[in-house]
């Protein structure tokens, strides 16, 4: 008598602990079907690449065409020309950023060795800044400074360094240094911090012993902060490698004019363009649908690297 | 000997840092500049700065350019829809962030692991520009206000970093409330909100900056012009300015004597003063807050 009165107790209790923690599932649902619609439901959109999809038409009205524009993104000549150009922008845009990539660890090696409070501050303080700007607002300045009508053309004009203005964004040379500079300009500081922080919790220890052995400031940063900021290179680094392909479309947009055209579209400008300017919704979904493939590999494998490297996912 | 070595030292030293100084403040100038630039330009005589003529000190200082912005069509729309997303927006995803991250901390849920991981993951890919495109459109959302809003309110990242917070908590608070007979809800509006005000407000700003500066949800989502932001609204003015300017110019309906040339406006001084107005709020909140997105970077490496 008495154990059954136990178990039904317990039974009770554990429908009641059932209950409970079905009920905090049902708080976060409203989120989780958000989530659902906006990541996970656009996905059946990639059918869309099987199909000649012409809106306003529905998909049920629309010709089912197979692989017709996988095939033609490999067969048709202009079509290959045309993407091959694209995924060399990527891979020089992407390349570049990654080649510079230590540009913020020496930032914050370097900031480091700065002994006056105040103007250390001021330096991380007023380099972050142009991470909060939007990239309308860069071509904004870029303008301002760059046009024909710019700061820089005028002030070469008045030393009679040139007579006819010179085009920095209205041409094509050296369109990827000028992308990598403005996203270094943008970047650099705020990807310094990251280090900053691992710089600040070294063991201060270790430098006292290493000064005392006669270690002299150079041998300092080189043997101790150096080291200890290669953990966090490593990850960003693989994250990099990871997002090869997502150069974005915020900068290159922005900044893409008649004249630039051929090597500032990336991937992701390319499918803007010829998706919802040129309206072929279905090639533009082809091409993002295999690049989302490649993307997901690619973070897959640099996972399984650093799984081997570090012990430890990045994911 | 030693004495040598240690001058020898002490004047590489020396070097190292005068180089080191001037190279960061050489950066920090060329951080701080454009926007200086931007400034002196919109409030200096407005011929000059068409020739490009204002670099470093302003000249024959004016405001109309500031004032005659009020007639320019559309701005005061995009304004108030950038204003309306930034603060809607952020408000939606603190409460999100606040809640999911703490509730992806009760270990007693349902299948909790499993429902953290079909969030987080969301990070990692993405359907592509058209699917998104077409699906925004079957959900009524494409030229609509909301679709700015409601997309971006359960953010993966945010809700790591409120998580990795909660859990730095002592779980004792908690635990007293629930014997004293308090719910879930209750325990995460009278304990947890008020403990992780730090962190939301890291997550509030965050997501206020995203907001304000982003520009390809109006480029993709949007086609009508009452709902543009002010972002995509600058950034057509960028293309437009010359036109522009001369309809305020015919609005005006002045002729144009010597002494008004100043404040005449050009296509120069329009996109420069509506730059300022875009990148003012930022100017001015960020120093504030800076120690927030520092902290906020931090907590996420950590998770990294």
């Amino acid at each position: 008598m008495r154990s059954a009165n136990t178990t039904s107790k317990q039974m009770f209790s554990k429908k009641r602990n059932d209950w409970r923690s079905f009920s905090y599932f049902l708080w976060i649902l409203p989120f989780l079907i958000l989530v659902f619609l906006f990541s996970y439901f656009p996905l059946h959109g990639w059918i869309y690449s099987f199909f000649d999809y012409k809106p306003p038409r529905s998909l049920a009205q629309c010709e089912f065409v197979g692989l017709q524009w996988f095939k033609m993104l490999f067969t048709n000549k202009t079509q290959v020309s045309q993407l091959l150009q694209v995924l060399k922008n990527t891979f020089a845009m992407s390349f570049l950023g990654i080649l510079t990539s230590f540009f913020p660890v020496f930032f914050a090696i370097f900031l480091n060795e700065i002994k006056a409070k105040k103007f250390k501050t001021f330096v991380q303080t007023f380099t972050t800044l142009p991470n909060f700007i939007s990239w309308v607002l860069i071509y904004s300045v870029a303008f301002s400074l760059f046009s024909s009508s710019g700061m820089v053309n005028t002030i070469l004009k008045n030393w009679g360094i040139v007579t006819e203005p010179i085009k920095f964004l209205d041409s094509d040379s050296h369109t990827y240094l000028w992308m990598l500079m403005w996203n270094v300009w943008k970047n650099l500081g705020w990807s310094a911090i990251i280090y900053l922080a691992s710089i600040a919790s070294i063991d201060q220890e270790q430098y006292e012993a290493a000064s005392i052995d006669g270690a002299n400031r150079f041998q300092l940063m080189r043997h101790i902060t150096l080291p200890a900021l290669m953990p966090t290179f490593f990850i960003m680094l693989m994250l990099s490698v990871a997002n090869f392909l997502n150069n974005g479309l915020d900068q290159y947009y922005v900044f893409q004019n008649s004249f630039n055209k051929e090597h500032i579209q990336v991937l992701d400008l390319y499918v803007y363009n010829i998706g919802m300017t040129g309206s072929s919704y279905s090639l533009a979904t082809a091409i993002s649908m295999l690049k989302s493939i490649v993307s997901i590999v690619l973070l897959a494998s640099v996972n399984v690297v650093s799984k081997k490297v570090r012990g430890e996912s990045i994911i | 000997m030693k004495q040598l070595k240690r001058n020898g030292q002490n004047s590489s030293d020396i070097t190292f840092t005068i180089v080191n100084y001037l190279l960061f403040g050489l950066f920090t100038i060329v951080c701080i500049y454009p926007f200086y630039y931007l400034v002196i330009n919109t409030i200096s005589a407005n011929d000059l700065s068409a020739r490009g003529a204002i670099n470093l000190i302003p000249k024959a200082i004016h405001f109309e350019n500031y004032k005659s912005l009020i007639e320019i069509k559309g701005l005061g729309t995009a304004t108030m829809v950038s204003v309306a997303k930034m603060v809607i927006g952020t408000g939606l995803t603190v409460i999100a962030s606040a809640f999911l991250g703490f509730m992806f901390t009760q270990e007693r849920m349902w299948k909790r692991k499993f429902w953290y991981r079909f969030v987080v993951i969301t990070m990692y890919f993405n359907a592509g520009l058209i699917p998104l495109f077409i699906t925004m459109k079957n959900l009524h959302l494409s030229n609509n206000f909301w679709v700015y809003v409601i997309p971006t309110i359960v953010q993966p990242f945010h809700i790591i970093l409120v998580k990795t917070y909660v859990e730095s908590l002592p779980k004792a608070l908690q635990e007293a409330a629930e014997i004293d007979g308090a719910g879930i809800i209750k325990v995460f509006c009278k304990i947890v909100l008020p403990t992780c005000t730090p962190i939301l407000a890291t997550v509030a700003i965050f997501s206020a900056v995203n907001q304000w500066n982003s520009y390809q949800d109006t480029l993709i989502y949007i086609t009508n012009q009452k709902l543009y932001s002010l972002q995509y609204l600058l950034y057509t003015y960028i293309n437009q300015a010359n036109s522009l300017a001369s309809m305020v110019k015919n609005s005006s309906g002045a002729a144009l004597s010597s002494s008004m040339v100043a404040t005449q406006q050009t296509g120069t001084s329009i996109r420069m003063t509506v730059s300022v107005i875009v990148v003012l709020p930022i100017l001015c909140i960020y120093p504030m807050f800076q120690r927030f997105f520092i902290k906020g970077i931090m907590i996420g490496s950590v998770k990294g």
